[in-house]
């Protein structure tokens, strides 16, 4: 009964959504009483998606195996948290989150931008109707979660057991506020172009929406990143697979669009520019989808792609996107352009920015559908893969990185190169002295891996000595300085911070690829092995009954370096219902490096494959991506940023530090 | 989205359930260091052709196996690193090359992201010169001024 009112609910969802926009881009220009239901409709939208879901999610914590989706996805034995997370470790059940997540956008369009002018807002609720509509639309037509059998089977088919982690009650949902959430910078765009009303006050408003949804989309990257290294069972990170691309690709354009938007908010300049890239992002989110869900990218695992799901979703990211770029291409040309700035100017070091992150997302795109194209119209097959990424990605981020500490020592309009330079100087010298010592201690190899070191840590010093540089020690004295640095607004501190964040990620990187060791040997129980100084005691290996697998557990030892003893165990698992094998790899922190182990096949009578891995300073790597996150959280906190802060507060205050 | 990620794990895990093996077995190796890590270098430029997108270094199938042993079998013989990329390519196909050459066929993959950056430079110089000879001052009118201080709220 529960799942009929759930799929009832949908419907009415859809209705509603459809209605909104059909009247929300009607009257738009009336305000009053259209205004009003279009704002009360994003609400309701909330509340009945979210009952739906609810519904779906009750169906699968009692196991009610009459439900299709149920029995495919769930079986009675499943650990509680695992029946939850099955919900969405599933095509029909991830795109109702994903609509779950549109309308949770819309309804806090709707309740959070009060001061938004009656006209914008109820343009973009239009639009985010618009896109309920299509989107509900085809859940309900080809991926409806709420068809039921009858009679019910007794029990389920299990949810696949690489998914029976936390990572998928995590992951799924934090990329999805990501990608969902652009969707309001993307309505936004399109409410600006079509009602004309495009300034800076614009990108103030837009800002807070592209600041959550790039801070979520950036911690559910470093998630699905952190899951596959310790769930693949090989300890990779990043693969440069078209699944990543397609997650990457809105989150470099993202990046781009928070920063365009500054120039924008600041200088009233770069309008068409940001207005693009806010379409762009979201399309690129959409063309991701596209991919993985038609099976263009994914001939090999045919099972979850089905062609008419792939032509509907075509069908739906031409409309929605074709569409933009229309009315992008009436409308753009109408936009007056901002104030001037020389090349040397903190708009030059963010356009400069632009540039760069979007030739890194065309790199990615190109290089994510070339292979696609090349076979479609010559039949010649390549393979575009990781050392292709690596290497053009690479070349393109140096330049960049390199960059990143003199944009925010940058004067608005004209920048001095030089006074900035020498306000650097202390970064500079630093950097240079870590990075000798880098070398020194390395023993001065012949590889660009010190360098990289280097390059992490231009950045991390540079956001320090910009914070240094506004809290002005050097003129204040210290104790006035620290006063200064407390008082420094918050989105100073956030920028300081997130590209310390950057530079935190880009030391893991290096460390991770240039310093890991790698042994593969066969052990016997009681022989242990030698890997960058720590020592490996392979103790024996018992069988082992899960909940709903049975498991062959290797136990270990590990002594580091430094003497202390500490045990490690890891796992070989056949699943009870799907008799699927997956390994656990075992892994030890130390500090910020790992001890990561694979326990393998038998080898010969009484021996095991055992691979281990030294990883060193390897959490840094996903350390740095939330240091941006959060920095990205903070920067929300910042009164500047609310658009509903009270009237009271509103005191002089001096721009100077942005 | 979510179903990206699952369905790379699935992928993997489909190339995995039928075939018993692992990346690089212990027997593989070979016993001079030197060459086993030539060995390793090419093996992670080479794509395992059952895979989605898996080198034959990470590769657990039978076939990826079969190339491992391929290239370190050609290593001993004595060929040099582009000697035995080519023996694998012209049996395999430039498929098998994760970095793909640079060829005709392959040059606008190769120059996408840098002519994209070129472009992008030459449109922002153009596009500063012609602002700077129009020299339009940006102009607000008084009701929009009052509304965006009221918003920036500083």
């Amino acid at each position: 009964m529960l799942i009929e009112l759930g799929h009832f609910a949908l419907i009415l969802a859809f209705a509603l959504a459809f209605a909104q926009a059909g009247v929300g881009f009607a009257f738009w220009k009336r305000g009053g009483a259209a205004a009003a239901f279009v704002q009360q409709s994003a609400i309701l939208q909330f509340v009945l998606v979210g009952a739906s879901f609810a519904a779906l999610t009750q169906a699968f914590i009692v196991s009610d195996f009459s439900v299709k989706l149920v029995y495919e996805h769930s079986h009675s034995i499943q650990p509680m948290l695992y029946k939850i997370t099955s919900v969405w470790g599933n095509h029909e059940g991830s795109m109702l989150l994903f609509v779950l997540i549109l309308v949770l956008f819309g309804a806090a369009v709707a309740a959070f931008s009060r001061n938004l002018p009656d006209d914008l807002r109820t343009l973009v609720l239009s639009m985010q109707g618009v896109m309920v509509a299509a989107f509900s639309a085809f859940v309900l037509f080809t991926s409806n979660p709420f068809w039921r059998f009858d009679p019910a089977p007794i029990d389920g088919t299990e949810l696949n057991p690489v998914l029976q982690d936390i990572g998928l009650a995590l992951h799924p949902p934090l990329l999805y506020l990501g990608y969902v959430g652009f969707s309001v910078c993307f309505s936004f765009a399109t409410a600006a172009l079509i009602s004309g009303r495009i300034d800076a006050a614009w990108a103030r408003w837009v800002r807070p929406w592209t600041l959550a949804s790039w801070a979520f989309l950036t911690l559910g990257i470093a998630m699905g990143s952190y899951w596959a290294y310790y769930e693949l069972g090989w300890g990779g990170w990043w693969f440069w697979d078209p699944v990543e691309n397609a997650s990457f690709m809105p989150w470099l354009a993202g990046t781009a669009l928070l920063h365009s938007a500054i120039v924008m908010e600041k200088r009233n300049a770069l309008k068409v520019w940001t207005i693009f890239l806010a379409i762009i992002t979201f399309s690129l989110s959409l063309l991701g989808t596209f991919l993985v869900r038609s099976g263009v990218l994914t001939s090999v695992h045919s099972f979850a792609s089905d062609p008419t799901r792939g032509t509907v979703i075509l069908a739906m990211l031409a409309a929605l996107i074709g569409g933009a770029f229309t009315l992008f291409a009436l409308r753009a040309s109408a936009l007056r352009s901002g104030g001037l700035f020389a090349p040397i100017s903190r708009e030059g070091a963010l356009i400069l920015n632009n540039l760069f992150l979007s030739a890194a997302t065309a790199g990615v795109l190109v290089g994510t559908l070339y292979p696609l194209v090349l076979e479609a119209l010559t039949g010649a097959r390549i393979t575009v893969g990781a050392p292709f990424f690596d290497l053009t990605f690479g070349a393109l981020m140096v330049p960049l990185l390199l960059l990143i500490p003199f944009g925010p020592f940058l004067a608005w309009k004209r920048g001095d190169l030089a006074a900035v330079t020498q306000r650097l100087m202390g970064a500079i010298i630093a950097t240079v002295l870590v990075t000798i010592i880098v070398f020194t201690l390395l023993g001065f190899p012949v590889s660009l891996a010190p360098l990289g070191l280097g390059l992490g840590f231009w950045v991390m010093l540079g956001a320090i000595a910009e914070l240094f540089d506004k809290a002005a020690f050097r003129r204040a004295g210290f104790r006035r300085g620290l006063a200064r640095l407390k008082g420094l607004p918050r989105t100073v501190w956030s920028t300081a911070i997130a590209h310390f964040g950057v530079g935190v990620t880009v030391l893991g990187v290096v460390f991770a690829t240039a310093f890991q060791t790698e042994i593969v040997t066969s052990m016997r129980q009681g022989e242990s092995a030698e890997i960058a100084g720590y020592t490996v005691h392979y103790d024996g290996e018992q069988m082992l009954e899960g909940p709903n697998y049975i498991a062959e557990r290797g136990t270990f030892r590990i002594i580091a370096p430094w003497g202390t003893t500490s045990r490690l165990t890891s796992e070989r698992r056949v699943y009870a219902v799907s008799r699927m094998p997956t390994t656990e790899a075992g892994i030890n922190t130390y500090g910020l490096s790992q001890m990561y182990v694979q326990f393998g096949e038998r080898f010969g009578a009484d021996g095991r494959v055992v691979r281990l891995w030294h990883k060193p300073y390897v959490l840094l790597i996903w350390l740095g991506a939330i240091i941006m996150a959060g920095a990205g959280f903070l920067s929300l906190t910042d009164r500047r940023m609310r658009i509903g802060a009270p009237q009271a507060a509103r005191r002089k205050r001096p721009e100077a530090a942005q | 989205m979510i179903v990206r990620r699952i369905l790379a794990i699935f992928a993997l895990l489909l190339m995995l359930a039928p075939v018993a093996g692992y990346a690089v077995q212990p027997d593989e190796i070979l016993d001079n260091p030197v060459l086993e890590t030539r060995a390793r270098a090419i093996s992670a430029n080479l794509r395992c052709l059952v895979c989605q997108n898996q080198s034959i270094d990470d590769s657990d199938a039978e076939l990826a196996r079969d190339l491992r042993l391929l290239v370190r079998e050609r290593l001993v013989a004595g060929d040099s690193d582009t000697e035995v990329i080519d023996y694998i390519v012209a049996r395999y196909g430039e498929f098998v090359l994760l970095r793909p050459v640079m060829a005709l066929h392959t040059i606008v993959l190769w120059v996408a992201a840098p002519v994209f950056l070129l472009i992008g430079l030459v449109f922002v110089i153009l596009g500063a010169r012609r602002k700077r000879a129009q020299q339009t001052a940006p102009a607000l009118t008084a009701e929009e001024k009052k509304a965006l201080e009221r918003l920036a709220g500083d």
